[in-house]
C-alpha cells in the first residue's frame, strides 16, 4: 500500500505540500514515484524563481518515463533539494523526507485551502 | 519435449581482453622519441578467433532476422535483402559526388523518379532526398514552417502537439526555439475543442501522426486540418505510421502542408544503429519553393540538379542525402509496386487487429476497437499479481519473442504498443499470442525474475541510466 501521510496536503498532479509558517516544502508522492519507478535524474527548480501554480518548474527523468514537475501553488522558490543532483533515488526511498524538492513562499492562502487533504487524494489514486 | 527458447552465452574473454600483456617493446629499432613505451592496447589473437567473436556477439543478439519484434511506433517489419545487395552494387558505390550530372543522369534518373514517387504516396506536391534520418526531416519541416512564417511577416512561436505525440516531435520544435503547447486528446484523437482553444495568432504549426501512436485513425483530420488553417497556421505530418495507410489514403488527402517519410519504417532501409539514415520530406506546391536545394528536375531528356528555388531554406545536409539508402527505397518501391504497398498496408493492418482479438481479452485495450497496424494494451490488472508491464515485456524475452514498446503513449497506464507488421505469418501471431497469455497465467515469481533463458538476465535499468558503460576504456575505468 501506498503511504499518503495525514498532516500533508495534496494535488491531483501528485504532488505533496507541507506547510510552515508562509513557507510550503513541496515533492512528489508516494504513488508518483511507485508509478514512475527507479527516478535517475531531476532537473531541480530555479532558486529565486518567481512562479505560479501550474508552472512548469522542474523535470523527472525515471527508467520508465519523463514527466514534468509542476507547481503546486504560486510563490518564490527560495529553497531546492541539491541532493537530489547526486541522489535522485531519494525520491524512490524517502519521497515525503529526503526526497523534498523545493520550497515556495507562498502568497495566497486560498490556493493552499484548496489543495486536497489526505482523504481526498487517497480517492484520487483509488 | 517441448523447445525452448535459449540465447547464446559467450563464456569467454572480450576480445579486447586478449591481448599479450608482456608484449615486449624494449627491442624497437625506432628512435627513443617516437618508440612506444608500452605496447599497444590491441587483441592479439588469430583471424579465427575474431571471426569466432563476431559471429558469437551476432548470436547473442536478437533481431528481425532472428525472430518476430513487434515494436509498436517503429515499425519493424522484416526488409528483405535484395535491397541490400543493391546498396553494396560498386555502380553504387563507387559514384563521387563531384561527378559531372552527365557522367551520373542513372542515378539521378533514381533520385527523381523517387521524389515523384514519394510525392505521389503522400499526396505531396514535391519532396526532398536530402534530410538524413526522420529527426532530421521533422527539424526540415520545420524550417520551413518558420521561413514561411518569416515571409509572410508572421512572428509565430508556438507548434502544438497532442499528447499522444512522437517525443521527436516536441523535440525537433524545441530545438528550433519554438515553444511547444500540449493538448489533451479525447478518446483518444486529438480533442477539437482543446485545439480550437490552443490556437491563435502564435500558432506555426500542429503536428500530427496519422493514424496516432495508439493505432488509431484521427477520423477528425479534416476538421483539425481547418482549425489549424484558420488560425493561420500550418499542419505537419509525422510520417512514422504512414505503413497502415499507404495506397489507401495519403496526408495530402487529409490537408496536411508538410509531411517528412521514415525510409526505414516504411520502405525497408536499415533500422537502428544510428544510421545511416533518410527522412525525405514532402510539401505542398505552394511550399514548394521553401525545400531545401538542390533538388533533382528533368529537362526533356536531361536529368539535374536545381539550385534555384526562390525561398529555400539552403542545405540540411553535406551534398545529396543518403544516395545508398535512397537507392533501397527506390528498388523496394519499385518491387512492389503500387499494389503491392496497398497490400502491405492492408496487411499490416489485418495482422494488428487479429493479434489485437486474441489479446484483448486477456488484458484491457483502452480505448475504441477497431486498430490500425498497431494497437496499445494497459498492463493495469497485472499490479493485481504485483507485477508490471516490464515484467511481462521481460518474460516475452524467454519464449523467444522481442518485446513490444513498452510505457509509451504515455497517456495509457503501464502500456505495451504491439505492432506486428505485414511481414509475418499467422502461425507466428498465433504463437506470439499463447506465450504472451500463458505469461499472464504463470507463476508471477517467475515472471518478475524474467528473463531466465538470455544471454544477459535482467539487467540494472537505474545503472545503465546513471552510469552507462559505452566502451572497452569506460569499463576498464
Amino acid at each position: 500500500m501506498v503511504e499518503v501521510p495525514k498532516d500533508l496536503k495534496y494535488t491531483a498532479e501528485h504532488e505533496w505540500v507541507k506547510v510552515k509558517g508562509s513557507e510550503a516544502t513541496y515533492g512528489i508522492t508516494d504513488y508518483a514515484q511507485e508509478e514512475l519507478g527507479d527516478i535517475v535524474y531531476v532537473e531541480l527548480p530555479e532558486e529565486g524563481d518567481e512562479v505560479e501554480k501550474g508552472d512548469m518548474i522542474g523535470v523527472v527523468e525515471s527508467v520508465k518515463t519523463v514527466s514534468d514537475l509542476f507547481s503546486p501553488i504560486s510563490g518564490a522558490i527560495v529553497k531546492v533539494n541539491y541532493d537530489l543532483e547526486d541522489a535522485p533515488e531519494l525520491i524512490n526511498e524517502e519521497p515525503y523526507d529526503g526526497g523534498w524538492i523545493a520550497v515556495i513562499e507562498y502568497e495566497d492562502e486560498d490556493e493552499i485551502d484548496k489543495l486536497l487533504s489526505e482523504e481526498e487524494y487517497k480517492k484520487e489514486i483509488e | 519435449m517441448s523447445l525452448e527458447f535459449r540465447q547464446a552465452r559467450y563464456p569467454r574473454h572480450l576480445l579486447m581482453e586478449e591481448h599479450a600483456e608482456e608484449r615486449d617493446v624494449k627491442d624497437n629499432p625506432l628512435p627513443d622519441n617516437i618508440a612506444r613505451k608500452e605496447a599497444p592496447r590491441i587483441p592479439d589473437v588469430p583471424e579465427y578467433e575474431v571471426a569466432r567473436h563476431f559471429t558469437r556477439l551476432s548470436q547473442m543478439n536478437y533481431g528481425v532476422d532472428t525472430g518476430f519484434y513487434p515494436l509498436g511506433s517503429c515499425t519493424m517489419k522484416y526488409n528483405p535483402k535484395f535491397t541490400e545487395m543493391l546498396g553494396k552494387e560498386s555502380k553504387a558505390t563507387e559514384l563521387h559526388p563531384y561527378q559531372p550530372e552527365e557522367g551520373i543522369q542513372g542515378s539521378l534518373q533514381i533520385m527523381y523518379e523517387l521524389q515523384k514517387m514519394l510525392a505521389e504516396i503522400g499526396g505531396m506536391a514535391q519532396v526532398t532526398l536530402q534530410p538524413a534520418a526522420g529527426a532530421q526531416g521533422e527539424m526540415t519541416g520545420l524550417m520551413i514552417v518558420h521561413q514561411y512564417h518569416m515571409n509572410n511577416g508572421n512572428e509565430r512561436n508556438e507548434v502544438i502537439l497532442p499528447d499522444t505525440s512522437h517525443g521527436t516531435n516536441p523535440a525537433s520544435a524545441a530545438m528550433l526555439g519554438y515553444k511547444t503547447v500540449e493538448i489533451p486528446s479525447k478518446d483518444g484523437c486529438v480533442d477539437l475543442k482543446a485545439l480550437e482553444q490552443a490556437v491563435g495568432e502564435k500558432t506555426a504549426a500542429f503536428m500530427l501522426t496519422n493514424p496516432n501512436t495508439l493505432g488509431l485513425f484521427e477520423e477528425d483530420v479534416k476538421e483539425v486540418a481547418d482549425i489549424v488553417h484558420e488560425a493561420g497556421g500550418l499542419l505537419y505530418y509525422d510520417g512514422a505510421n504512414l505503413n497502415a495507410i499507404m495506397g489507401k489514403t495519403n496526408p495530402g488527402a487529409m490537408n496536411f502542408d508538410i509531411m517528412h517519410f521514415n525510409l526505414h519504417k516504411t520502405f525497408s532501409t536499415p533500422h537502428g544503429g544510428g544510421g545511416p539514415g533518410a527522412g525525405p520530406v514532402g510539401v505542398t506546391e505552394e511550399l514548394r519553393s521553401y525545400l531545401p536545394v538542390p533538388i533533382v528536375e528533368k529537362n526533356h531528356d536531361k536529368y539535374y540538379f536545381d539550385h534555384s528555388l526562390e525561398n529555400s531554406i539552403g542545405r540540411v545536409k553535406g551534398f545529396y542525402g543518403n544516395w545508398l539508402v535512397l537507392l533501397k527505397t527506390y528498388a523496394y518501391i519499385k518491387f512492389k509496386g503500387k499494389d503491392g504497398l496497398t497490400e502491405a498496408a492492408e496487411r499490416a493492418v489485418l495482422n494488428s487487429n487479429y493479434l489485437r482479438k486474441l489479446l484483448e481479452e486477456h488484458l484491457e485495450l483502452p480505448y475504441k476497437s477497431l486498430r490500425k497496424h498497431e494497437f496499445v494494451l494497459s498492463g493495469k490488472k497485472l499490479k493485481d499479481k504485483g507485477l508490471r508491464t516490464m515484467d511481462l515485456a521481460k518474460r516475452l524475452l524467454d519464449h523467444g519473442y522481442h518485446a513490444p514498446t513498452i510505457y509509451f503513449p504515455l497517456i495509457v497506464d503501464e502500456a505495451l504498443m504491439i505492432e506486428p507488421t505485414e511481414t509475418e505469418r499467422k502461425e507466428t501471431l498465433d504463437g506470439f499470442a499463447e506465450a504472451f497469455i500463458n505469461i499472464l497465467n504463470e507463476d508471477p515469481e517467475i515472471v518478475k525474475n524474467a528473463p531466465h533463458n538470455t544471454t544477459v538476465r535482467r539487467v540494472d535499468e537505474t545503472k545503465a541510466a546513471k552510469k552507462p558503460i559505452l566502451s572497452y576504456s569506460m569499463r576498464e575505468k
